[in-house]
């Protein structure tokens, strides 16, 4: 029986603390008597035959839709879309349950007669994904079946002949999605939800968006109303998503939702992260040998190397649930499902929330954390991981941990570089930045070709980053980052540290001496329900 | 009178060359420039006034000179020995304060009638600067007649002497020659979008010139030091970057297209080339829009630079040089609006020469931006 999440308090006797640090890993002390811990919960047990429960999620689905295979006709058109690169994170090890489902539903398809299936990576603007990406996604038998017909390929947010405009939601929100899955007799669209922000109305109404589209709740006005995105219904990301899902449906787009969850098995029960995974009072003689081992092998290591071995780990996630129909419906039981393994009761604010942030974040997997990632990654995503209230109190301060070097992937972030290098220069304020740079940005027709024929993130992607940060920017007094770059971390706006001390005693300036601190311990995942 | 002398010495010359090379303003301690006690140079006619420099300024084409780096082109339009500055505010024999426009065209050289450029007025593109009653010079401080601002004594022609009001501080008249630099620089711009490169003086002046000939040109700047980073942004730069950075600034500025080698498919339509250097104009030709002009205001020398660009893209090269009277006048006006003062950053006695060239060459580096002798507490200044 795995155990749950839970929150330690810290005091003299806890051993140091495990700090994610880019490639690399801290042990930090944390103050006695003030501080506390919020850990994850131990994986949940997997689904012992996954592929069972695909298939009885097909033939059982929930909410007002029939069984797929009474979905399913010869003659008509079917398109297959899929979450990108970005999910999950790590990326799991083969074979990916995105194959295993789409597997399924094409033995369904098969079947029922239907020739007419393309296969869509739902990127939105995200960068393309390379041909091993997708091997990876789908399988090789399915890769090799449809790519060299030209039926398995990446979404285009930006080919004008293949995007289908369907209308405008009641406050005005433009819908313009994928024509090709727009104009289909069914979309079966097939998602991981890593986090309860993904999945329901937003895999088809922003996977296989257009910017037209997107800009409507990818802004910051959107962002800061969504306390947190990581919670539906307190998300105006998600109202947003939801009302273009509306606009779907009355339009005739008919989408059969599958979605799956994974557990917080991140980096094993056994071999050399699985320390990673462990309550660090809970290390053996052996645990601590491998970790002190591990940290002093990668620090040796130019960071190419650091990356590269990093980059190449692939996560033994289980599936804990396949649910199948209906959007909203399905949407909620996944929702359920991630919030069984990720939530973790944690009662009240506090003053100081510390992070680790490792080495990889949904836009730079086989890619480079750029300082705008670490910013989205801890004043978007893990900070926003809270139901409720923020775990940090308003006007408090978040101390991250990261390397934060001022480094670009030149193929992946074209558009970050010169966002970091120009925009950021002027102006850290979100507002500021989104009306003077974004349309720029948006359609420059340099971003465009690399985005279209490249690997590039669109143009515009890093303001949606920034963008992802704009409610914890605006909700916390200072931001510290020990171990950075200090030239990239003041071209941020944040302050940087060389030590948890030193950050500790810069945010006594803020919240005073005896302040409260609360580390998330994260990754593997875990979201605070704040009281 | 003291004054620093720059000698034809083929031999210190080129140990100014090897010492100018490893160190910049190295050549100052081994080569052809001393400080030395000489006659006080001659009124060369009637129209001819003495003026005792109260700062005289240190230039990049001075530095040049120093290090032995400048061009051979000079040879037969500077005469030896020669007192070098340029950049010089003074007193006149009868208590007037003035600056001096250097060059030395055919007026100051008693050439009538004029060449047909003197005529129009343009005497930076005067004909005679080698001929007439003075000695081959192109401006004082390369004219063995003159004498010039390093010193305590130098002469000028009426034609030559700009008053300058009371109110305008001796720091901020000193930088009315560069800034005249400038202006005409400024009057030769005419496109929408300036890169300007290179934020020393002349890159600071000229991008204060083009905002205020051009309240609405959009300027974009390099700078590799903070302090001239803020000053390019005071002065007028919309933007701000450093060297390194520009490409992709001009590529994000003007939405053009970017092959994988970072060269870039069009390109900014201004360009304005403050610093001469290879690196410098290489990355001019780089980033200027196909049939578009690239200025080069900084003083170049003998380069090596890939034309390539400017075949292929049809772009062209072409000189900015000094200025005409007009420009003084505008300049004397915006030194004085602009607080221009603030950018003469150390003041040195003549003695103290060799630490006043080497701050000079690494002002930049040093947080620095307009060195100067300050003549004013030279004793001899007053006995002459």
């Amino acid at each position: 029986m795995p155990r749950p999440g839970f929150v330690l308090d810290v005091d003299k006797s806890t051993p140091p603390i495990l700090f994610h640090h880019g490639e690399s890993f801290r042990l930090e002390r944390l103050p006695a008597g003030r501080s506390r811990v919020v850990y994850p919960a131990e994986p949940l047990e997997p689904l012992e035959d996954v592929d069972a429960a695909i298939r009885h999620a097909l033939d059982n689905p929930i909410g007002d839709s029939p069984p797929l295979r009474a979905l399913l006709r010869p003659g008509m058109k079917l398109t297959i879309a899929f979450d990108d690169i970005s999910l999950p994170l790590p990326p799991m090890r083969r074979p990916d349950v995105r194959q295993r489902v789409i597997e399924a539903v094409l033995d369904l398809a098969a079947e029922a007669g239907v020739d007419d299936v393309h296969l869509i990576a739902a990127l939105a603007l995200h960068r393309r994904m390379t041909e091993a990406e997708l091997r990876h996604a789908v399988g090789d038998r399915v890769y090799d079946a449809f790519a060299p017909h030209g039926q398995l390929y990446n979404h285009d947010a930006e080919d004008p002949d293949n995007l289908e405009f369907l209308g405008t939601t009641r406050h005005g929100e433009e819908v313009e999605i994928n024509k090709r899955a727009a104009t289909s007799d069914l979309i079966v669209y097939v998602n991981i939800n890593l986090v309860s922000m993904d999945g329901g109305w937003k895999s088809t109404a922003t996977g296989l968006a257009s910017y037209r589209s997107l800009r409507h709740h990818h802004n910051v006005r959107t962002m800061q109303h969504s306390r947190s995105f990581m919670d539906r219904h307190r998300s105006e990301l998600h109202s947003s998503n939801w009302r273009m899902g509306e606009v779907l449906r009355n339009s005739g787009v008919k989408v059969f939702q599958i979605e799956t969850t994974l557990n917080n098995d991140t980096f094993g029960t056994s071999g050399p992260l699985s320390v990673l995974q462990k309550r660090e009072w809970e290390w053996t003689a052996r645990d601590r040998a491998a970790f002190i081992a591990m940290k002093a092998g990668l620090d040796r290591l130019p960071i190419k190397a650091r990356r590269k071995i990093f980059n190449s780990w692939q996560a033994p996630y289980g599936v804990t649930s396949v649910q199948a129909g209906e959007v909203e419906a399905v949407h909620e039981v996944t929702t359920q499902n991630t919030f069984a393994q990720q939530l973790v009761p944690v009662e009240g604010q506090t003053d100081i929330l510390t992070m680790g942030l490792p080495y990889i974040c949904p836009y730079n997997v086989n890619s480079v954390m750029n300082p705008i990632l670490v910013m989205c990654l801890g004043l978007g995503y893990f900070f926003n991981m809270y139901r409720g209230q923020p775990l940090v109190r308003e006007g408090g301060v978040v101390i991250m941990s990261h390397p934060t070097t001022w480094e670009f992937h030149p193929v992946h972030h074209p558009s970050y570089i010169d966002f970091f290098e120009q925009c950021l220069a002027e102006t850290t304020d979100p507002l500021e930045l989104e009306a003077r740079y974004e349309k720029q940005f948006a359609e420059d027709e340099w971003y465009r070709h690399l985005y279209r024929t490249s690997y590039a993130y669109h143009g515009v992607h890093p303001f949606y980053m920034w963008y992802w940060g704009s409610h914890g920017l605006q909700h916390v007094g200072k931001v510290i980052i020990v171990g950075g770059d200090p030239r990239a971390v003041r071209r941020l706006g944040f302050s940087p540290a060389s030590t948890l001390q030193d950050a500790l005693e810069m945010a006594s300036d803020v919240v005073g001496r005896d302040a409260t601190i609360t580390h998330l311990h994260n990754p593997p995942l875990v979201m605070a329900d704040v009281s | 009178m003291k004054a620093l002398v720059f000698k034809r010495q083929p031999a210190k010359f080129a140990a100014a060359m090897v010492a100018g090379r490893l160190q910049p303003g190295a050549g100052a301690k081994v080569g052809p420039l001393s400080l030395r006690d000489v006659d006080p140079p001659e009124l060369p006619g009637p129209d001819w006034v003495r003026v005792r420099p109260r700062l005289s300024g240190i230039c990049g084409s001075d530095l040049a000179t120093i290090d032995g780096t400048s061009s051979r082109w000079f040879e037969p339009i500077v005469s030896f020995p020669f007192t070098p500055g340029h950049e010089v505010v003074g007193d006149l024999d009868d208590g007037t304060r003035a600056v001096v426009v250097p060059v030395l065209s055919c007026t100051p050289r008693g050439l009538d009638p004029v060449c047909p450029a003197c005529a129009e007025g343009r005497i930076n593109h005067c004909e005679r600067i080698g001929f007439g009653d003075l000695e081959p010079g192109l401006q004082c401080g390369f004219c063995e007649s003159t004498g010039g601002g390093w010193s305590t004594l130098m002469v000028a022609h009426r034609s030559q002497i700009v008053p300058v009001p009371d109110d305008l501080s001796d720091e901020a008249a000193v930088l009315v020659e560069p800034l005249a630099c400038a202006v005409h620089a400024a009057s030769l711009v005419t496109a929408p979008r300036v890169a300007v490169l290179g934020a020393g003086t002349l890159g600071l002046l000229t991008i204060a010139a083009l905002r205020h000939a051009r309240p609405d040109v959009e300027v974009l700047a390099t700078a590799k030091h903070p302090h001239q980073r803020s000053l390019a942004a005071e002065l007028g730069a919309d933007r701000v970057v450093a060297p390194g950075e520009l490409e992709r600034a001009v590529r994000s500025a003007t939405g053009t297209m970017r092959y994988d080698n970072g060269q870039l498919g069009g390109g900014i339509e201004g360009v304005v080339d403050c610093v001469g250097s290879p690196e410098s104009i290489a990355q001019a030709l780089r980033i200027a829009a196909p049939g578009t002009t690239v200025l080069a205001v900084g003083m170049p020398g003998v380069t090596t630079v890939d034309l390539t660009p400017l075949w292929q893209r049809e772009v062209a090269l072409k000189g900015a040089y000094a200025y005409q009277r007009a420009d003084f006048d505008t300049a004397v006006e915006l030194a004085a609006r602009l607080d221009l003062g603030r950018l003469v950053s150390a003041t040195y006695p003549l003695r103290a020469y060799g630490d006043a060239i080497a701050h000079a060459a690494h002002a930049g580096a040093r947080g620095a931006v307009k060195i100067a002798f300050d003549l004013r507490s030279e004793k001899e200044r007053e006995t002459i």
